[in-house]
């Protein structure tokens, strides 16, 4: 299995002198699903941000896909997200234009044809169980609807990587339950998947990779099946 | 990079980027008729004075053109030049090429004319002789220009016959000064209220970008190019400018049209049939070029103050 991100002694800092991540380095292989866990400030965010190029790191190689991303200058940045999926805890769907144009916005940008992006927007839509919502308005759809229409938006260009940070942080129980089954779903379909949660107990019975970081470092990186 | 085997090629995608960009913008504009046409209405009240003043002036300069084929030169001949002398030198001045007419009035037509039309005609009687010298009313080839007219003045000022000589031009060069006043005050005021449209806009799209954060953010997290997430806000200052510029044009002409009754009454009442001359096309439509061009430019400089400093985090 080939590596589709690799960090190798990272470090962050911020500008307040905080260390969010230290000497950090693990990877993940292309297909793998991994959660990262963590008490809230152990650095989840930090290292999702990294990956993402929201932030760059203080000192450490960070490669995804076989880009260096410290050799990346800031206009090459767009293209870059383009092959990644990013998903949060507050969904960041546009409430000023519908379910379908939100699921549609990434293949906009990435100046695909009408008719292409009609069909794909419906195939994602469909993988996540809300085609039959897609003249909806996000604000009517309930949380976990609306985070399966984010779950939609960044799977619709095929992204390398799905990146996901506290993604059931606003749903119940049940509704979380049933956004990381699509996950595990997307991930079997070949969609490598990185999502960031404190919650222990929902991922337990997920059978997957754990990599756990506490301060800013890494504790437990165990293989999918080892319990953490 | 997994390339999209369904991506057209780029001069497709980029025509196909600004299609869209120019009717996203239009809906939105068209979702909030009141704020558009707000700002339309800045646009192109600041756009019109400036444009109302240009027409006007160059209304005046067509009145000077129209004006300049009358202009004449009388020759008041020596009182010891007899009347065939007199008329001698006018056929003379006839032949002339830088001559276009030429009349002779002899002193006792022009004590006739004064008299009918100066109303003194009794205290005229009272005179033992004919004070008026005889005149040769000289008017210049239409075709010369200033200097030529000047020289060909001087020249019959100088003639042995003429006692004295007058160029009935003074009044039109004042009005040529102040003419000259006129448009580069105009060209002062178009500059500022171009800023004032140029800052106008930029405002506008400052707070639209302002409100828009949230979504600018979400774009760029999506992976939107810098000229992806400018372009709809540029598209705007087009519309903005478009539709000021439009409404400049409109409002010109209404100025004109509600102008033109009074003018004509003044010109009747020197006995001119002049019309104000309302924009032509042309003028129009570079109007509304210009209108979208300071929108553009408007937009553009908020944009590269204001965008880039939006970042995901």
């Amino acid at each position: 299995m080939s590596d589709i991100i690799e960090l190798q002694g990272v470090y962050k800092r911020y500008a307040g002198g905080q260390e969010a991540l230290s000497d950090l380095s693990l990877s993940l292989g292309k297909g793998e699903m991994a959660f990262l866990t963590g008490h809230s400030g152990a650095g989840k965010s930090t290292l999702l941000k990294l990956i993402a190029l929201l932030e760059r790191p203080t000192r450490g190689r960070i490669i995804v896909n076989g880009v260096n991303l410290s050799r990346l200058k800031p206009r090459q940045i767009p293209e870059y997200r383009q092959g990644l999926g990013l998903i949060f805890q507050n969904y960041n769907l546009l409430y000023d234009r519908t379910v379908f144009d939100n699921v549609a916005l990434p293949l906009v940008i990435r100046g695909l044809r009408h008719d292409d992006i009609g069909r794909r927007v419906r195939a994602a839509l469909d993988t996540v169980g809300l085609l039959r919502k897609e003249r909806s308005q996000p604000i009517t759809l309930s949380g976990g609807e609306q985070q399966r229409v984010a779950i939609a938006r960044s799977v619709v260009c095929k992204p390398h990587v799905l990146l996901a940070d506290e993604p059931t942080g606003n749903l119940d129980p049940e509704l979380s339950l049933e956004i990381m089954r699509l996950f595990a779903r997307l991930n079997e379909v070949g969609v490598t998947t990185l999502i960031a949660t404190h919650d222990i107990d929902l991922i337990n019975g997920m059978n997957r990779r754990i990599i756990n970081l506490e301060a800013g470092r890494l504790t437990d990186n165990s293989p999918a099946g080892v319990l953490a | 990079m997994n390339r999209n085997p369904t991506r057209p090629f780029l001069l497709r995608r980029i025509l196909q980027a600004h299609a869209r960009a120019l009717v996203f913008t239009a809906g939105k504009l068209y979702r909030a008729p009141g704020a558009s046409l707000l700002t339309a209405s800045v646009i192109g009240i600041t756009l019109a004075l400036p444009a109302g003043l240009h027409v006007l002036v160059n209304n005046l300069d067509g009145l000077r053109y129209g004006w300049e084929s009358s202009v004449q030169a009388s020759l008041f001949l020596r009182s010891t030049v007899s009347e065939t002398q007199g008329r001698k030198l006018a056929q003379s001045l006839q032949l002339r090429p830088d001559v276009e007419r030429v009349r002779y009035i002899s002193s006792a037509d022009g004590l006739k004319e004064f008299r009918q039309l100066s109303g003194f005609g009794d205290a005229l009687d009272l005179l033992e002789h004919n004070p008026l010298p005889a005149v040769i009313s000289v008017q210049p080839d239409s075709q010369l220009d200033a200097r030529k007219a000047q020289k060909l003045f001087n020249e019959l000022a100088g003639l042995a016959e003429v006692e004295s000589a007058r160029l009935d031009q003074a009044w039109l060069e004042r009005l040529q000064a102040f003419l000259q006043i006129a448009r580069r005050l105009n060209q002062t005021l178009a500059l500022l209220f171009g800023l004032a449209v140029v800052f106008a806009v930029g405002n506008t799209i400052r707070l639209e970008i302002h409100s828009r954060r949230e979504e600018i953010e979400v774009m760029k997290l999506l992976g939107a190019s810098n000229a992806f997430v400018h372009r709809p806000y540029l598209y705007l200052g087009l519309w903005y400018g478009l539709a000021g510029g439009a409404l400049a044009w409109l409002l010109t002409q209404v100025m004109l049209w509600l102008l033109a009754g009074p003018v004509k009454q003044l010109a009747g009442l020197y006995d001119s049939n002049f019309v104000l001359a309302g924009m032509d096309p042309l003028t129009g439509l570079l109007l509304v070029l210009a209108g979208i061009g300071l929108g553009i430019l408007g937009s553009a400089w908020t944009v590269m103050r204001h965008l880039h400093a939006i970042q995901p985090s």
